[in-house]
């Protein structure tokens, strides 16, 4: 690809404009030839990223990094336990303020709240790697199965999918959580309780995008070659038809995570959530802090709400971000300065 | 949220058709090409509901019984076997599922909706009761996300990829990422506690309520009884107490909003006419509130109708957080309660009102841009 593109002569600004598609030309077709790592999603997202979209990537990045670091290191870092009321045979007391002992004080329960802000990230991830993994299998497979054998099977799916899909998803997913744990929450339980019911909610999305990738995909030469050459059913639909429909998941992935963790929060929050003993969860704990907000106690639920909206600005940051990457008309160009309308009205109006 | 997100982004701005919820009057539609016009669409549209509402009970209804009877789920453990086993029957519970399923379903279309276990009450009677409040929430919270996320997402648009515009997205994707509860814990721990502005929870103080109680034929919305009586004290009263919770839940669908309106912006403002009339002159503030507002705004009255099952979502947290006396509260004072028949009821009829709405919403959509009814 170095051959520059026709010029048209006596226009030097689309004469610079050719060469600098030939640039990119040579960009694109360096990338078709690089190590596969550096074409993984993120990685290839954050090298294509310039600018503000950059720092925005980043700053998610580091965020979700953090999170996922906390999750890890959680016994280290923590104090204490997230189910413990007192150290070395003295109660910690209940509802004491910020402290030597306690940086983030202790809640109406008498527990550390900077611990259970910290090994409150154990559950988020959980939940969160729980949840959007179970989603993405289901709704991939039903996608793929729905698309490529249509039929009944598919109109109903369709027809199931965007029933669910209408119906407010904190509802479904408090109606999941009394069918699965019959709202009592036991350890481990409790966690997947809570995974299972946020997966229902997603599944249709990954259904949707799978199944209209696939059904536009059936009518391609390069299936109906394969099917012509004899390759099976499973054949297709996992080879042909799935690596070619992936193109949006990352997106729905990250987007899905953030969401997985506010419904997690909610769900803790109306009480649905996981016993303060089995794990720490923060929508549970804000829960706890409401009362304590009426009489001016404020740290019980400023730091697991802050915890929270953390955890999902990073994730959603990086989605975003992707989102803005993937979509050409909202991509921050590397090189082109000056182009027609779009970058005039802004300079124009600054 | 997740769709709407993607969707925004991937739909080109002139073209966003019904979208989302909506999803099925557009294959509809579509089946109905070249014949019929305004009242085809609408008629196959309200048709399409009864098979989403019907969808939706048969999951839940199903769902719910799948671990068990609710009677069993509330009083298990409080009573012998023997004890259960007789309320049980009592209650129709130890029949065939089917029957069971059947029956709930003619009482739905009889519009009885099944009777809470614990207070006896029909849940009919908790959505007229208690919907209203809901309703005036949910109006006040969308004047709230119009207000921030019309002119917000302007402004973005115009200082696209600029730091004004990075300020607001930010500002946009944290309004997402704060749960709604987390944002009524910090407006009270600041107004109410803090500065002691405005009331901590609830509708309408106690003596206001005595006052209110004095009107004749009270309609569900308690600023316009307000109004009716035109008693300033008790406006205000009934005004502050709305304030915090309408913030609360309306910020989640401003952000939501802003997006949109700044993708879609963004979309318009490079779309030849804007081109043309910025070439004959018209300054670039009335290219973005007149020429290219206009068209970016058809995108937010598809995206409202999905905007309403998330709201009544939301309001099921806000009215917790501020004890905002409406269906929300209710669905979590039975559901902590371990009332499920009132649970089912709740969730079933608020299935209704969302399928309903984005039916509503769709023919307004219809109604405003021709190339949705085709």
């Amino acid at each position: 690809m170095t051959i520059p593109p026709p010029q048209p002569p006596g226009e030097s600004a689309s004469a610079q404009e050719g060469t600098e598609l030939a640039a990119e030309a040579a960009v694109v077709s360096a990338t078709a030839r690089e190590r596969w790592y550096l074409r993984l999603p993120i990685i290839s997202h954050l090298r294509r990223s310039v600018g503000l979209q950059r720092g925005m990537l980043v700053a998610g990045l580091v965020l979700v990094l953090g999170l996922l670091a906390t999750a890890l290191f959680a016994p280290l870092l923590a104090p204490y336990g997230f189910a413990e009321t007192s150290a070395d045979g003295a109660s910690f007391g209940t509802q004491q303020p910020p402290s030597g002992a306690h940086p983030l004080g202790t809640t109406v329960a008498g527990y550390d709240v900077l611990s259970r802000v910290i090994w409150g990230t154990r559950t988020a991830v959980a939940v969160m790697a729980c949840a959007v993994v179970l989603s993405l299998f289901i709704g991939v497979a039903l996608g793929l199965i729905s698309g490529y054998v249509g039929g009944w099977l598919d109109r109903i799916l369709v027809m199931l999918a965007d029933a669910i899909y209408a119906f407010p998803s904190l509802l479904l997913a408090i109606v999941m959580s009394i069918v699965i744990s019959g709202g009592q929450s036991s350890a481990g339980g409790g966690i997947l309780a809570a995974a299972v019911s946020i997966t229902v909610v997603f599944v249709p999305q990954y259904f949707r995008v799978i199944r209209a990738e696939v059904v536009r995909l059936k009518a391609e030469p390069f299936v109906e070659a394969a099917k012509v050459i004899g390759t099976g059913h499973r054949r297709i639909m996992g080879t042909h038809l799935l690596r070619n429909s992936t193109r949006t998941l990352p997106l729905i992935f990250t987007l899905n995570s953030s969401e997985a963790i506010l419904t997690l929060a909610a769900l803790g929050f109306l009480g649905f959530g996981i016993e303060p003993t089995s794990a720490s969860e923060w929508g549970y704990d804000l829960n706890r802090a409401m009362a304590d907000a009426t009489s001016g106690i404020w740290w019980t639920g400023l730091f697991p709400g802050l915890a929270i909206v953390a955890a999902v600005l990073g994730v959603t940051l990086v989605g975003e971000s992707i989102n803005d990457l993937n979509d050409p008309r909202l991509r921050v160009r590397r090189k082109r300065r000056g182009g027609p309308a779009g970058t005039t009205s802004t300079e124009a109006t600054a | 949220m997740t769709a709407d997100l993607t969707r925004s982004a991937t739909d080109e701005p002139a073209d966003a058709g019904p979208s989302g919820s909506s999803a099925p009057s557009a294959t509809a539609g579509r089946g109905r090409r070249g014949g019929g016009g305004l009242g085809r669409y609408i008629l196959t549209r309200f048709l399409l509901i009864i098979p989403t509402v019907l969808i939706l009970m048969t999951v839940v209804f199903f769902l719910m019984r799948i671990t068990g009877d609710p009677i069993t789920a509330a009083l298990g453990g409080r009573l012998t076997p023997d004890q259960l086993a007789q309320r049980r029957a009592e209650a129709g519970y130890d029949r065939p599922l089917i029957i069971q399923y059947l029956d709930y379903l003619w009482g739905v279309v009889r519009g009885d909706f099944g009777t809470t276990y614990t207070d006896r009450t029909p849940v009919a009677k908790i959505l007229t009761e208690y919907g209203g409040a809901t309703a005036e929430l949910v109006v006040y919270a969308v004047v709230v996300a119009l207000v921030i996320g019309v002119p917000l997402g302007m402004l973005a648009a115009r200082a696209r990829d600029r730091w004004g515009d990075l300020a607001l997205r930010v500002l946009a994707i944290l309004g997402y990422a704060t749960p709604v509860f987390f944002v009524g814990l910090l407006l009270k721990l600041v107004f109410s506690v803090g500065l002691g502005w405005l009331p901590v929870a609830g509708r309408i103080s106690s003596r206001g309520e005595l006052t209110m109680g004095k009107i004749l034929n009270p309609t569900p919305f308690y600023l316009l009884d307000a109004i009716r009586l035109g008693d300033a004290s008790l406006l205000w009263d009934v005004i502050s107490h709305a304030i915090l919770p309408a913030i609360a839940l309306g910020l989640l669908t401003g952000g939501i909003f802003l997006r949109l309106v700044r993708t879609n912006m963004i979309g318009t403002l490079e779309m030849p006419y804007v081109d043309s009339a910025r070439s004959r002159g018209v300054r670039e503030s009335r290219l973005t509130t007149r020429h290219a507002l206009r068209p970016a705004l058809i995108p937010i009255i598809t995206v409202m109708g999905m905007q309403i099952a998330m709201m009544l979502g939301g309001a099921v947290l806000t009215e917790t957080t501020f004890e905002w006396k409406g269906l929300g509260y209710m669905l979590a004072e039975y559901m902590t309660a371990r009332d499920y028949v009132a649970v089912q009821g709740i969730v079933m009829m608020l299935a209704v009102i969302v399928a309903i709405s984005n039916f509503l919403v769709d023919v307004i959509a219809a109604l405003i841009d021709p190339r949705v009814r085709y």
